[in-house]
């Protein structure tokens, strides 16, 4: 391998990626782009989900837990309800995606027995959504009982509750606040980059058979390696740049915690820079079109990386069959990495097997590329 | 030694075959035609020889290396002109030099001179950072000659470089081959303009993945017709070419242009022709001798062979 070749190989690619508007596009834009998109857009948090409330006494108290349920701003009241049929129509018409309804007697049953009904109906077509606000609606109700009996006992000059012997106090590491953001937007760091990474590497080839230099190319003495790595060469290092500007929109825009190794952050972040570049290199090889590289690139990058890596949808979750096959998506061991750097403060060490996982998958791609290339036109 | 040496070279693509059995044999600083209509096997020998595609069968080597075995030993003894446009068309013209320098590793002390030559070969001077794009045909040719020359190979492959160039570049096109020529540079240059041939020390006319003939200009047009060949008018001019063709002593006639081409065995039969067809109502010329064009002998010699086959 003469390094002479090769980097006028590099430097070429640099010049035609700097001319070339839609390669610009997709290397510069894009980034941004989808760091806006996919860090906003996917948040599996719910908070504000939006309440009816059927409040049938308007009293002080009934008051008061109408006021417990917005003011975690978990949830907001968009209607206030006359009637029984006023609900039926704002469920129906989808204007709420649950109704509360505080019974007319709530504060003469409460304040008699100490204990009362109020009732609340969830818009079960989004499942998710129900689950979750039904969870929220739960704890501000536990919440709001536990303030109530405090005070009718004290009012009864009752001895305050016992609590019971075993107490669980729950708490939660790496993110305290079990913020999905925290956990997601790392993530949207690995599927931007198997994005651009795929698609810039599946242009460089293509292009050449496509306009007929190609066959000029290999008509000199430049070898299969020299020309493989002089084309990886300056996309790498815009990957390592894109890759860099997204890790610092997670820490300073996002605000992600960051406690990990910045070393561990880098070595995991080229190699899987180099997997996905060379993923769409042997995609341009192979397939002597920009169209169809780009296209094919597309499924097989950013695809597993969306559904498979574990990214947003948990994959302990899927079923055994799936598990299997997201073992062989790349993408899965960085998001790990990412994961474990980012929230756990996780020294490469401690992360051997993704990082090997990762190795091993640069190498094996970047050894099918490279014998991918054939200086023949037949 | 050959510089361009094949035997039995053959090439099939499936059950076509696009290079049939070919020999060549060409001594350095030769200017070899290679000529012959499109798809006649031309493009497919020139890759053959340059190691961008696999014989089928034969041998064949170039600068004393074998395609077959040392591909990249004769990669880094050739220049080649593919015949689509094969230059960067958003570099420029500095750039486009300066990526095929670092391929072929022509020492950084030495570009400057030889980048400067092909730029002045090309009359690109001045022009030197316009991007290829913006650079008119003729322009765009000289700058692939000059990028394919600039390791100073000793063979050099031209697969139609002047097709699509307008006349008077292409005649410019042509002085800069024998320049290259008369530095000892071998070159086999493809063409289907018949009047370049002209210019070549030999010329190897091809068909149908055939060599058909091989020699210089001179000794085609004499040795090859295997007659003596005359022009004349007739009137009217097809019942002229049916009646030419039946006379005994008519090897062969072809409308040419206006007139027609008639081949006849003993120029003595010449001057009886206007005589012999006024008998049948035709109108003729007296007819004059005439030099055989490379194209008469070409389609001579595709026709004895289509009728022998």
């Amino acid at each position: 391998m003469k390094l002479r070749r090769l980097s006028a190989i590099a430097y070429k690619e640099t010049l035609q990626v700097w001319r070339d508007p839609r390669s610009l596009a997709v290397a510069l834009l894009m980034p941004a782009m989808q760091m806006v998109l996919l860090g906003y857009g996917v948040s599996l948090d719910i908070r504000h989900v939006p309440l009816c409330v059927y409040d049938q006494e308007q009293s002080q108290i009934s008051r008061a837990l109408v006021a417990d349920f917005t003011d975690g701003g978990w949830f907001d009241v968009v209607s206030r309800l006359p009637d029984e049929p006023a609900l039926r129509a704002a469920m129906d018409r989808g204007t709420c995606a649950g109704a509360l309804t505080i019974p007319v007697d709530f504060t003469r049953v409460l304040t008699s027995t100490g204990a009362a009904n109020v009732q609340i109906v969830f818009d079960g077509t989004d499942a998710n959504t129900t689950n979750i606000a039904t969870g929220y609606a739960q704890a501000i109700i536990a919440q709001a009982s536990a303030d109530f009996q405090s005070r009718w006992g004290q009012a009864h000059a009752l001895p305050a509750p016992t609590r019971g012997v075993v107490d669980l106090e729950p708490r939660v590491w790496f993110n305290e606040g079990l913020d999905s953001r925290n956990f997601i937007v790392p993530g949207v760091v690995a599927v931007i980059l198997a994005l651009v990474g795929s698609q810039l590497t599946s242009l460089t080839v293509a292009r050449e058979w496509e306009r007929g230099t190609m066959e000029q190319l290999i008509s000199t003495p430049v070898t299969a390696l020299e020309m493989m790595f002089g084309k990886l060469a300056p996309y790498f290092l815009i990957g390592m740049l894109d890759a860099a500007f997204c890790l610092a929109a997670t820490v300073f825009w996002f605000h992600v915690p960051f406690r990990g190794n910045l070393l561990a952050l880098t070595v995991t972040t080229g190699l899987f820079a180099l997997v996905v570049l060379g993923i769409g290199y042997l995609l341009s090889v192979r397939i002597h079109n920009q169209v169809g590289a780009s296209q094919v690139a597309l499924l097989v990058t950013l695809l597993p990386t969306t559904m498979l890596s574990g990214y947003t949808f948990p994959l302990d979750q899927m079923p055994l069959a799936v598990q299997a096959i997201s073992l062989i998506v790349f993408a899965r061991y960085y998001v790990t990495i990412l994961r474990a750097v980012f929230l756990k403060g996780s020294p490469l060490a401690w992360l051997a097997a993704p990082v090997f996982a990762l190795v091993v998958t640069a190498c094996i791609i970047i050894w099918l590329a490279a014998r991918a290339f054939r200086k023949r036109l037949d | 030694m050959s510089a361009i040496l094949a035997r039995g070279l053959t090439k099939k693509f499936g059950a076509f075959i696009a290079v049939n059995q070919l020999d060549l044999d060409i001594a350095p600083g030769e200017v070899v035609g290679f000529i012959g209509p499109n798809g006649a096997g031309k493009s497919t020998t020139i890759r053959l020889l340059c190691g961008l595609l696999r014989p089928s069968a034969g041998t064949a080597s170039v600068a004393g290396f074998d395609i077959a075995r040392q591909p990249e030993a004769v990669r880094a003894h050739i220049g080649y002109m593919s015949q689509k446009f094969s230059l960067y068309p958003d570099l420029t013209v500095r750039e486009n030099l300066r990526f095929f320098a670092g391929l072929y590793r022509v020492p950084a002390s030495e570009f400057e001179t030889r980048s400067a030559f092909a730029i002045d070969m090309a009359g690109l001077a001045g022009r030197e950072e316009a991007l290829v794009r913006t650079l008119a045909g003729g322009w765009k040719q000289r700058l692939a000659l000059g990028c394919a020359i600039l390791h100073r190979p000793p063979v050099l492959f031209l697969d139609e470089p002047t097709s699509g160039v307008e006349p008077q570049a292409r005649r410019r096109f042509w002085d800069l081959i024998q320049a290259q020529a008369a530095d000892g540079v071998t070159i086999l240059v493809s063409t289907h303009y018949m009047d370049e041939a002209e210019y070549c020390n030999r010329i190897a006319l091809i068909d149908a993945g055939h060599l058909v003939a091989m020699g210089s200009p001179g000794t085609l047009r004499g040795r090859h017709l295997g007659g003596a060949l005359f022009e004349l008018e007739g009137t009217p001019l097809g019942a002229a070419l049916a009646a030419l063709r039946q006379m005994p002593g008519v090897i062969d006639a072809t409308v040419f242009g206006d007139g027609l081409h008639v081949l006849l065995h003993d120029a003595q039969d010449a001057p009886a022709l206007p005589e012999k067809l006024r008998a049948q109502n035709i109108t003729a010329t007296a007819p004059r001798p005439i030099m055989p064009s490379l194209e008469d002998v070409f389609v001579q010699l595709v026709s004895h062979r289509a009728a022998s086959s």
